[in-house]
């Protein structure tokens, strides 16, 4: 006997897709309609069976890993708290919480993914919209630094390329699409125009458009490695459209300029305003790493890279985020939860995880949790969890629990280890 | 044979379905120990489909099996994973994040591949 549950929102990516149905049989998910092969793998490949927490490898009941864990915290003079970003933001909360009683460093995967367009939106504002807005509007779309096609799937039928909107009835047809990037992506192969930017080149570009847009004459042909004809004819149709959005990924905040290159962007953009609508968003990865920056800011008023060893909040990107705080051997213990930086960092910083005690919450098999001190085998958000999520665009979604396992939250543990860590 | 080359990583739908199925997963080794790149720096190299080559920066080395993309020369891509970030170093430039695009790699051809690839071209 199935039970099928409706309008389940997808906890993977940025995309938060949230017209899933899913058919449950017991404990175990038998099948999952309309996610993309990266959704299917959420839910398809997750693994309900009881488990239980580990301490140094060995089986451990919850209260004795708890306990454990809070005597490592206890025991830290200098303390960090990573990831946040697949964990609803019930849990983030209480990450924050638990960073402010044990006075902390926590950062996010921001840091390593969109923590330079948080640079940008501080130095000069985010031009933003809704991906509602985006589906029912927009009729000019440019791709920046960014592969859709690979990263986020269903982006296209959903919210931008081929989505129907309001006034947008036949889809692709009432759209033109531009693509800049420094390869020809999946994502170029389907647009009406493909620039191939020199690598390193994008703040040149950028700066050249905006130049074009205020009328001026930017030297140089080709600039940046892209003809100045073609760039001339995508600041005529920027001017001329209806509604313009940019989309903007690690190509920009991943390369030399960083934060640079998206402020420049998130400029050109707010400048566009004064001749057509335009908008711009980043393209976020973890599903909800958008709800880290937002809960990280209303907390303490930064959206990653914090610090609350002084006892107050404290912003310092470079001093207090991971990979810094690893690489200088300054963390002497970790919590990680909803990432796994023992594999996604580079090795010099995932060294150091190696070396101090570690606090992982992880409902699967990773690398950083092959290596936990203490490993809570927390339930997923969006499969046996509910809670909320913030979208790309900074709507908040709500997750289902569609299957019952009886697993603990990242957030009741983070609970009672706020209050293991007061005794 | 080896040559200086740029080395940009990032996500690919293989990698995501590798990651959901584990990192020790053989989809996830697949996905991720394989690089991009242009035809032209391959034939200049030696090296065709499937042959294998050694990607090297200060940081460290790895192995990777190589194939043709549609990417400029001199650039090569690699999926995102724990493999590639065995080369990226931990500078920062004082924002937090790594340089997972554009470092400079040294490409080493190991073995030139099952495809009957020429010698390299001088």
């Amino acid at each position: 006997m199935s039970t099928v549950v409706e309008h389940v929102a997808c906890p993977f990516c940025g995309c938060v897709c949230d017209d899933l149905t899913v058919e449950v049989e017991g404990a175990r998910i038998v099948k999952v309609k309309r996610a993309c092969s990266s959704g299917q793998g959420v839910f398809m490949e997750y693994d309900p069976s009881p488990r239980t927490a580990r301490v140094r490898g060995e089986e451990a009941d919850w209260d004795a890993a708890v306990a454990e864990a809070a005597a490592i915290l206890r025991e830290a003079d200098s303390p960090l708290i990573y990831g946040l970003s697949s964990a609803a933001s019930e849990a983030q909360r209480k990450a924050v919480e638990l960073a402010d009683r044990i006075g902390a460093v926590i950062d996010s995967t921001s840091s390593v993914c969109h923590g330079p367009t948080g640079l940008a939106m501080q130095a000069v504002g985010e031009p933003t919209c809704t991906l509602g807005e985006i589906r029912d509007r927009a009729d000019l779309l440019v791709f920046w630094g960014c592969n859709p096609d690979q990263s986020h799937l269903r982006h296209f039928a959903r919210y931008s390329l081929n989505a129907k909107g309001a006034l947008t009835p036949n889809g692709r047809a009432d759209r033109t699409m531009y693509v800049v990037d420094v390869r020809e992506t999946g994502t170029a192969k389907k647009a009406d125009h493909f620039l191939q930017v020199a690598p390193g080149h994008d703040f040149e570009v950028l700066t050249a458009l905006r130049l074009l847009v205020q009328g001026g004459e930017p030297e140089g042909d080709p600039i940046g490695g892209v003809p100045r004809a073609e760039l001339e004819e995508l600041v005529e149709r920027l001017k001329s459209c209806r509604y313009g959005v940019f989309f903007m990924g690690m190509g920009l905040t991943m390369t030399a300029a960083r934060q640079h290159n998206v402020a420049e962007l998130f400029t050109l953009v707010a400048e566009l305003n004064e001749f057509a609508k335009c908008s711009v968003i980043p393209m976020r990865g973890h599903g909800n790493v958008t709800g880290a920056d937002q809960v990280l800011t209303w907390t303490s008023g930064y959206p990653f890279a914090v610090s609350y060893a002084r006892g107050y909040p404290q912003f310092m990107p470079g001093e207090f985020t991971a990979v810094d705080v690893l690489v200088r051997g300054a963390a002497d213990a970790a919590v990680i939860l909803a990432s796994d930086p023992g594999a996604h960092f580079p090795r010099p910083a995932a060294a150091h995880l190696e070396a101090i005690p570690t606090i992982v919450f992880d409902h699967g098999p990773s690398v950083s949790a092959a290596h936990a001190t203490v490993l809570f085998p927390t339930a997923a958000y969006g499969v046996d969890a509910a809670g909320t999520v913030y979208r790309m665009d900074n709507v908040p979604i709500p997750l289902s629990k569609v299957i019952e396992t009886g697993r603990p939250t990242d957030e009741e543990i983070l609970g009672r280890l706020i209050e293991a860590v007061r005794t | 044979m080896s040559e200086r080359l740029t080395l940009i990583s990032g996500r690919t739908r293989k990698q995501a379905i590798g990651m959901h199925k584990g990192k020790d997963s053989p989809e996830y080794h697949a996905a991720t120990e394989l690089v991009e790149m242009n035809p032209e720096d391959m034939a200049r190299l030696g090296v065709a489909d499937g042959g294998r080559l050694t990607l090297r920066t200060e940081v460290g080395e790895i192995a990777m099996t190589v194939q043709a993309g549609t990417l400029p020369a001199g650039l090569v891509f690699v999926p995102m994973g724990t493999a590639v970030n065995g080369l990226v170093g931990a500078e920062t430039l004082g924002t937090g994040m790594p340089s997972f695009k554009g470092l400079t790699v040294e490409v080493e051809v190991v073995e030139a591949g099952p495809a009957g690839a020429e010698g390299p071209r001088s």
